[in-house]
């Protein structure tokens, strides 16, 4: 048992119980793992990893099941889908030390945070340009990119590379249009935490269904996309139109950018309040804790960047520019290694998901 | 705990499954004081209901998840498929009529339901299934009565009911370790059959009964249905009858579930503990045939059979969640099974030789049938040639059981003499009146969700 790879043991324990589910049936109806499952009579590793990313934890069908504990089959699906997850997660990730770092410790990434900000307390300091407008007074357009590019395309890489090796193992096809707006429309909708003809998912109410963690969920979702358009948005103007930072309030990166703080900042706090509250051995406990950071820093960078905005004009606004664009790059670089990667997980499973139905 | 027994409750309700959670529900909400006694712990609440999954309804055209219409007339016939005319038509006709009107109350309270499962598409127009099964309705009248003041106390076993002539006093109950009394104006018993009772279910059946397995819940050992029979309660159903289906041998005792079944019956040949075929394996489809396998392996020595396939057969039915032996002689499959292999051969060579060239239909009765063979296989019968071969025990695994309480349309429990004042029942407890042999997918729910309602009504409305 114990000289196995743990990658193993996760995976083995998951198909035991889906073995058993695949016996009854009766939760058919909660999302996408049941009848991706019940197609099927034997599970490889591969059709274990997929069902696992599918899984939302919405825990419905352990609250449903009848054969939880103390019954001797023993079965607790959300928690052995997710270990699987952490695992596989693990594995995929390029290269993988980083992120069973950053999966399991929240302190590691609290660490890198704060080494996020340093770095940008330093750059501050040592690259100060000798003019510029707005933020381009405390740090230049051009140190900007060359922080911020890598910081966001090395990242994308190893999530490229992660996600090549997902869909390897899950044997996945080659990807159609159809199959990718299937999946689009599953994750903007975030049907696998609807609960099917229930309302919402049992997170943290027990037995009790309830849309909080979808709400919450769809909040830091679209706050963060509002949030990346809004950088978007400015790095469109600047390059293509030439118009450079700073931007009034009636301008597309404003307009875009504090929504999107504010769902970002509301989502986020309402999230780790539902994961206090609900049941951890549901979930995958190792990764608790890693979590919570993930979901705090994700706040902080909308926190930050809010702040930084109310901060206009006065003396805050260079410990406040280190502050936000130093959580932003220890967002950026731990991505493919933190929770933020579920995103892209998710979103290939559901692609999967969407040419199994096809098929 | 020590409020208890302070005053009299408005209601006392014996049992945690579906029919005392919809009592429960109607009388708080005509403005009631009840209280559940469940004998199960919280984890296994729920008596039988937590194993079920769907629920048997009439309806006039779509309604909610169900499709196309199921009438009166068709609903009934069924029935008296099932029962041979072992029910009575008024109570089976009105609980019928009622199922209609259930569904959207139960939705209303907090059920959710689903299209009917993969594997069940025959049943989409007659039974709603619920959305993760019967443990999840049961949670979700758990939390409507809870919501409504509803009391309710686990491990709560009602060892007496205490009766005054035609009226209900009170019960004494074991709570935490003590035996108190419990007083209340008005008791629905709602705790079901008596067939966890092993020995009981060996007074009545025969000593045979104790190597039956239980596919549900352990809690069901009829301790209220007895107290009332003592009293003098008019009973229905046969009291040495039980439902039975054919299982996997290897299930637990108790609460097995759903997952304990077996669908390979018809496409295999199956042996007694001797290597004997004993019965048409291939009589009709399986849906329509599980239920009388179940005293069929009753009959055989030690209550065991073995059902064997070959490679060809095996992914035909529904998977089993315990894995099939395994050999590729029969052979060595009759070892790993302990039966006399020869024997096996031999029983597996004059099947062989009885079957004909033919189409084969897996999903339809096909013809297929043995020649010259006795008992003959009228259906799927494809001579076992190709190994692997495969082997499961099948045991019987009882459901319920069929001896209850007599109840009126308001389901009130008759007495020695009349009605008793204030007691009422629902459920398996008083099924028997209706479905007194045999059984109807779904129909079960059906009775407990229709007279669980009425007794909480009737309750609420003479105590």
């Amino acid at each position: 048992m114990y000289d196995q790879p743990p990658t193993l043991t996760a995976t083995e324990e998951a198909r035991r119980q889906v073995e058993i589910c695949n016996a009854c049936r009766y939760c058919e109806g909660y999302c996408a793992v049941f009848p991706s499952a019940f197609g099927q009579r034997a599970f490889a590793d591969g059709d274990i990893t997929q069902l696992a990313s599918l899984c939302h934890n919405c825990r419905g069908c352990y609250y449903a099941c009848q054969y939880t504990e103390p019954h001797e089959f023993a079965l607790n699906l959300p928690a052995a889908l997710a270990e699987v997850r952490v695992e596989s997660w693990e594995r995929f990730a390029w290269p993988s030390g980083f992120a069973r770092l950053f999966q399991r410790s929240g302190v590691a990434l609290s660490l890198a945070l704060v080494i996020g900000i340093a770095v940008l307390f330093w750059a501050l300091t040592a690259l100060a340009p000798a003019s510029g407008e707005g933020f381009y007074a405390y740090l230049s357009h051009s140190a900007m990119v060359a922080i911020f590019a890598p910081a966001f395309l090395l990242p994308l890489a190893a999530i490229a590379i992660g996600l090549r090796r997902y869909w390897a193992e899950v044997g996945g096809a080659r990807v159609r249009w159809p199959h990718l707006k299937a999946a689009l429309v599953d994750a903007a909708q975030l049907r696998n935490l609807s609960g099917g003809a229930a309302k919402g998912c049992n997170f943290e109410k027990g037995d009790r269904y309830s849309q909080g963690r979808r709400h919450a969920h769809q909040a830091v979702f679209w706050g963060f996309l509002l949030c990346f358009a809004a950088t978007s948005s400015g790095t469109v103007l600047h390059y293509v139109f030439d118009r450079p930072a700073p931007y009034g309030f009636f301008s597309l990166p404003k307009l875009l950018g504090l929504p999107g703080g504010i769902l970002l900042v509301l989502g986020s706090m309402l999230l780790i309040r539902l994961k206090l509250k609900a049941d951890a051995s549901l979930g995958a406990p190792s990764v608790w804790g890693g979590e919570v950071a993930f979901v705090a820093l994700l706040g902080l960078t909308g926190l930050t960047g809010l702040a930084l905005y109310a901060a206009t004009g006065t003396a805050l606004v260079a410990p406040l520019l280190a502050l936000h664009l130093g959580t932003v790059l220890a967002f950026f670089l731990t991505t493919p290694y933190s929770k933020m990667v579920h995103g892209f997980y998710r979103m290939a499973s559901l692609v999967r998901d969407a040419q199994r139905k096809d098929a | 705990m020590t409020t208890l027994d302070a005053a009299p409750w408005d209601l006392v309700i014996v049992g945690g499954g579906n029919a005392a959670l919809c009592a429960a529900i109607e009388a708080a909400e005509a403005g009631m004081r009840p209280l559940i006694l469940e004998a199960a712990p919280k984890p296994y609440r729920g008596g039988n209901s937590r194993h079920t999954r769907n629920f048997r309804c009439m309806h006039h055209g779509p309604l909610s998840v169900l499709t196309g219409s199921y009438e009166e007339e068709e609903y009934f016939d069924d029935l008296l498929r099932v029962t041979k005319g072992e029910t009575d038509e008024g109570l089976a006709r009105m609980t019928i009529r009622r199922s209609e009107e259930c569904l959207p109350w139960m939705e209303a309270h907090g059920v959710a339901f689903q299209p009917s499962l993969s594997g069940t598409l025959s049943l989409s127009r007659t039974n709603a299934f619920f959305l993760g099964g019967g443990k999840a309705l049961v949670n979700a009248f758990y939390n409507t009565a809870e919501d409504l003041g509803v009391t309710t106390v686990y491990e709560a076993e009602v060892t007496q009911v205490h009766v005054d002539g035609d009226r209900f006093e009170g019960v004494t109950a074991k709570v935490g370790g003590a035996e108190i009394r419990i007083e209340g104006r008005g008791l629905i018993l709602a705790s079901g059959g008596f067939q966890a009772d092993l020995d009981w279910l060996a007074r009545a059946w025969g000593p045979s009964a104790r190597n039956f397995l239980i596919r549900g819940t352990p809690y069901n050992r009829g301790v209220p249905l007895k107290q009332m029979l003592d009293k003098g309660a008019d009973s229905v159903g046969d009291p040495t009858q039980c439902h039975a289906v054919a299982i996997d041998g290897r299930a637990a005792k108790f609460d097995g579930g759903i997952v304990t079944r077996l669908d390979c019956v018809p496409f295999s040949v199956v042996v007694n503990r001797d290597g004997d075929r004993f019965y048409d394996e291939g009589e009709d489809v399986w849906p329509k045939r599980y239920a009388i396998w179940g005293r069929l392996v009753a009959a055989q020595p030690e209550q065991v059979a073995y059902s064997i396939i070959d490679a060809k057969s095996l992914e035909l039915f529904m998977p089993s969640v315990y894995p099939p032996e395994r050999a590729d002689t029969l052979e060595g499959l009759a070892q790993k099974l302990g039966l006399p292999g020869n024997k096996l051969r031999e029983t597996v060579d004059a099947f062989n030789a009885a079957c004909r060239e033919g189409d084969f239909h897996p999903t339809e009765l096909d013809g297929l049938s043995t020649e010259g063979l006795t008992p003959p296989k009228t259906n799927w019968a494809r001579p076992i040639t190709e190994p692997p071969f495969y082997g499961y025990s099948l045991r019987p695994g009882v459901t319920f059981t069929y001896l209850g309480l007599k109840v009126d349309e308001t389901a009130r429990v008759s007495g020695p003499d009349a009605r008793f004042a204030n007691i009422w029942a629902a459920g398996e407890i008083m099924a028997g009146s209706i479905l007194g042999q045999g059984y109807l997918a779904g129909f079960g729910m059906t009775i407990g969700t229709v007279f669980g309602r009425i007794a909480g009504q009737e309750a609420a409305a003479h105590v």
